[in-house]
């Protein structure tokens, strides 16, 4: 007979389950957290190497000097920008058409669905302006985009007046095989997403914006550039976008050999680089990077206007001019000199770039993991999850076969189809109210808002993220809700199908979610693992209320933002973490709802329900 | 006046029997010498040069092939005799910072496309199948003059590629191979049509090496840039134009060919020891099994060059016609002319072929 067919060794098999399952589970847990954090260290770790053959070495002659222009064109931008109070369309355009270029605008607006505290903003609109160097002996089918996002709070005049001198620059010179965009976004990344929409002609957010007069070809490459000082002490990276995807690993790579070239300081995540990973030191700094990166992909957020660029498959970087308290400063013509070898480079791509990594983790500026190297970190904290699964299964087939074997007669019908009977019914009835919760949590804060700002004394955005707590907390009263739904013979092991069917739930989300961005499938499971392995009705009850409540999507994001403050030497007391924390839920709603930002959603309607189940289970009437 | 003339006749006769001996001596030194002129069996040189890569990053082995033309042309073979096969995508490449240019040396010393450069196989036409027809013969009617290898059997050929390649192939245009085995197997029957009289052949890519691995025809060498399992180089790193110019094995090739001139008696034995493993990092070989001659009597100017041989010389040697070939075709041709004429036609070694193919013999 076969292994699982024969019901001797069926039940030494699930005697060795049930044996092995904890001592399992806790190796298999603490695997997944240590070889995470072993991906900082050298084996796990390389070198980043070029691997786009057509973009070669850095062998190009950096010609820049416009730095006494981009600095006029700095002041003058500044100047009129202090003026009007808005983006100086008129000068912008008066100004690009003088370098040389093709110039075009476009309108945009944008009645944000409750009003943003943070940029204090809520029906937005505004005017982008973008000018086109043509190809002097190509088609027009390709095209490089260098974009300044312009906000209220960040006027990034250096990196417009360097833009335009860069532009006059290339104007001169005939080597260009793609079209390059200069791009001048108001409303910092609401003009870039009405930009592209734009562009490729599509629209996911629901901006409004006035389609586009000119175009280039599909866009190639993208870099944002963020400088709000005439030097710089170093310049710093950012590669996570929207939903945690990533640019692919050659753009950095170039970015990385320029900055070598040119001798500039460059950051990731604002750290200095350290060259020596001989020693612990590199490594133990490239875990703190590594984590800081995991907690920005995590978010979702697009960190810069590059992050809504990768949507659309066009691979592109933010680099932010940082002006500290160095000695060491660097002008604008070195910054200028990194650009222009950049877009030198790629200019002699002839496909996109596609030949390196487009899922790595970042412990350094010239080091990566790649995705073959990090998955099981995330595979061996789901596999908890599965070993817990299997236990309940083989413990309730063994509920099921125990009063078969008591009762003898194999004619008798066995209690087994009552149970499982009474089971499905108190399975489907937790999993359509945590469902139906986790719905109300989705959809009422945004559109209750106005319902709750006239019965409270609140204003809107206020009146959102109370009722996302409101609802939240609402979730945790519902155990009791669940059992007037259900009748009163609710079986003793029938909280173990609803936990089966939790944990199956749970591994099945967090699989998917790790699969396109791990580091918030990574960071989910390390929280929401034990609390949903340990989790059982039984008597101290409180403890495990409160360990499950700890392992609360909720809770995993404070404890994030607590980590990421802390990470970047800047730790919060409590009463301001909780103020911060406020302020990232809504800063989460908004970003769903204005660039499609999936961190809301999937929290709200998949691990939250899911968490639900769990605490459902803890307060099991048994 | 009458007896002077007696005189200085039998005065004459008595010299001209004194120096018979030394008469029929020097005759037969000349007709060394006009064997001399013919030591190396061929009587015609053609070249066909071919670069296997297209794209921008790929500008070195354009530079390669035309600085390799440009010594052939410099040396004598003229442009009907030779077959250049280039993408020649780089000099109108718009990411040529120099439009109509092709550099082969840093800081744009040597323009190598010229203005007189003519391309018979370009951009897509280079294909493993247009090669091979080149070299067999093998050619559609249509195929206009220049793009064809009418050489016979005493011509001698240089074959030069350049390209991408690996152990046993060559890359053609990013879409097709040739390997060793077609290539060996196309020279056979080149010389089993007798389409040359002896080849050279030299190919700079990694691994070139294995590409002469499997020829088994007669009178081919072969040389390569690199052994099997290792790279060829490149050099001439330029920041203004962005891209590498030259190979390391063809820069010190060109370097060398550039001290040859038309009278040079460098031979073989020289061009192989061009490029030592310290300039060129990789190891270059040469094959001479298949070879009849030595190859330190063979001249670089033998393959690179068509040199054209004119004595004058009052001497006279006498032809004997091959009596078989003369019976069966035109028997009225007249078999004497003015042997000065007849001379001059037999030293010019380019056009001898048509006159002596098939019907004189050279006493040998």
């Amino acid at each position: 007979m076969g292994l699982l067919s024969d019901p001797v060794r069926r039940r030494a098999l699930a005697r060795l389950v049930l044996r092995l399952n904890a001592p399992l589970c806790v190796l298999s847990y603490v695997a997944g957290i240590a070889w995470f954090l072993a991906l900082a260290f050298p084996p796990l770790t390389q070198r980043t190497y070029m691997s786009e053959n057509a973009m070669g070495s850095t062998m190009v002659e950096e010609q820049f000097a416009g730095g006494e222009r981009a600095r006029s064109f700095a002041r003058d931008f500044a100047a009129h920008r202090r003026k009007s109070g808005a983006l100086p369309v008129a000068w912008l355009e008066r100004t690009m058409r003088s370098v040389g270029l093709e110039v075009y605008t476009q309108s945009f607006s944008r009645k944000l669905p409750f009003p943003d505290e943070t940029h204090e903003r809520y029906m937005v609109s505004g005017i982008n302006v973008y000018g086109i160097l043509r190809a002097p002996r190509a088609a027009s089918t390709e095209s490089l985009v260098l974009t300044v996002p312009c906000g209220p709070e960040s006027p990034n005049s250096q990196a417009v007046g360097l833009m335009l001198a860069l532009a006059a620059h290339f104007r001169g010179h005939i080597y260009w095989a793609k079209d390059i965009i200069f791009l001048v976004t108001e409303h910092d990344l609401l003009g870039s997403e009405a930009w592209l929409e734009a562009y490729h002609d599509v629209n996911v957010t629901g901006m409004q914006s006035s389609p586009l007069q000119g175009r280039a070809g599909a866009i190639q490459a993208a870099v944002a550039l963020e400088l709000s000082s005439d030097v710089v002490t170093s310049l710093d990276v950012a590669v996570e976008g929207l939903n945690g995807q990533l640019p692919n690993l050659d753009l950095l790579n170039l970015f990385q050999t320029f900055c070598q070239k040119g001798g500039l300081l460059c950051t990731l995540q604002g750290k200095l680089q350290l060259q020596d990973w001989t020693s612990a030191d590199g490594p133990l700094q490239g875990v703190q990077t590594l984590l800081l990166m995991a907690l920005q992909q995590a978010s979702g957020h697009p960190h810069g206007a590059h992050g809504l660029f990768l949507r659309y498959r066009v691979e592109a970087l933010t680099l932010r001019g940082v002006n500290s308290f160095r000695q060491y400063k660097y002008d604008l013509v070195a910054v200028g000199k990194a650009l222009e070898g950049m877009f030198r480079k790629l200019n002699h791509l002839l496909e996109r770039l596609h030949q390196s990594f487009f899922f790595y983790l970042l412990p350094a500026l010239s080091r990566f993991v790649s995705i073959g190297l990090y998955m099981p970190a995330a595979g061996f904290l789901l596999l908890v999850l599965g070993l817990k699964a299997l236990e309940l299964w083989v413990q309730l087939h063994e509920a099921g076969v125990g009063p078969e074997e008591a009762a003898g007669t194999p004619g008798s019908s066995p209690p087994l189809p009552a149970t499982q009977r009474v089971g499905l019914a108190s399975l489907v009835a937790p999993l359509l109210i945590s469902q139906a919760v986790g719905l109300a949590l989705y959809v009422l804060p945004v559109l209750g808002q106005h319902v709750a700002a006239q019965h409270f004394p609140v204003a809107e955005a206020e009146a959102v993220v109370l009722t996302l707590l409101a609802v939240y907390a609402a979730g945790l009263a519902l155990p009791h809700s669940t059992h007037w739904v259900l009748s009163t013979q609710a079986p003793d092991r029938s909280w173990m199908a609803l936990k089966l069917v939790a944990l199956i739930y749970l591994a099945l989300q967090l699989a998917c979610i790790t699969l396109t961005n791990f580091s918030l499938g990574f960071l989910l499971a390390a929280t929401m693992v034990p609390g949903a392995a340990l989790t059982k009705p039984s008597r101290p009850r409180p403890l495990r209320a409160a360990l499950l409540v700890l392992t609360s999507p909720a809770a995993a994001l404070l404890g994030g933002l607590f980590l990421w403050q802390r990470l970047q030497e800047a730790p919060l007391s409590l009463a301001e973490g909780w103020r911060l924390f406020l302020a990232v839920l809504a800063q989460g709603v908004l970003a769903h709802h204005t660039y499609g930002a999936l961190l809301f959603p999937l929290l709200a309607l998949g691990l939250f329900p899911c968490w639900l189940l769990f605490w459902n289970v803890l307060f099991w009437k048994c | 006046m009458a007896d002077t003339c007696f005189l200085g006749q039998g005065f004459s006769t008595l010299v001209g029997l004194l120096l018979l001996p030394f008469g029929s001596l020097a005759a037969s030194q000349i007709e060394d010498q006009a064997e001399q002129f013919f030591r190396s069996g061929h009587t015609n040189n053609w070249a066909v040069l071919v670069c296997t890569s297209r794209f921008w990053f790929n500008y070195r082995h354009v530079a390669n092939t035309l600085s390799v033309y440009r010594s052939v042309k410099r040396l004598g073979i003229p442009d009907s005799h030779i077959v250049l096969m280039l993408a020649d995508d780089m000099a109108c490449n718009p990411r040529n910072p120099k439009p109509a240019t092709v550099f082969s040396h840093k800081n744009m010393e040597l323009n190598v496309y010229g203005d007189d450069v003519e391309v018979d196989y370009r951009s897509y036409e280079v294909t493993v199948e247009n090669f091979l027809r080149v070299l067999t013969g093998r050619i559609p009617s249509s195929t206009p003059r220049s793009k064809r290898l009418l050489s016979d059997d005493r011509s001698n050929i240089l074959i030069y590629m350049t390209g991408h390649g690996g152990n046993g192939f060559l890359k053609f245009q990013d879409s097709e191979e040739i390997t060793n085995i077609e290539l060996a197997d196309a020279f056979e029957q080149m010389w089993q049509k007798r389409r040359y009289n002896e080849l050279l052949f030299i190919i700079d890519t990694c691994q070139g090496a294995s590409m002469y691995e499997r020829f088994y025809s007669p009178n081919i060498m072969a040389l390569a840039s690199s052994q099997v399992g290792e790279d060829s180089l490149s050099h001439q790193p330029d920041p203004a134009i962005g891209v590498h110019l030259m190979d390391r094995y063809t820069f010190y090739v060109l370097e060398f060919l550039e001290e040859i001139n038309p009278a040079s008696q460098t031979n073989m034995n020289d061009l192989f020891q061009v490029c030592p493993k310290s300039l060129c990092v990789s190891t270059p070989g040469h094959r001479t099994d298949l070879f009849q001659r030595d190859p330190k009597n063979v001249l670089i100017t033998d393959f690179f060059g068509s040199v054209r041989k004119v004595e004058i010389t009052t001497e006279t040697i006498s032809l004997q016609p091959d009596s078989g070939i003369m019976e069966s075709r035109q028997p009225n041709r007249k078999m004497t002319k003015g042997n000065a004429v007849w001379k001059r036609r037999l030293m010019s070694s380019d056009h001898s072929s048509i006159f002596l193919k098939g019907k004189w013999k050279l006493k040998q």
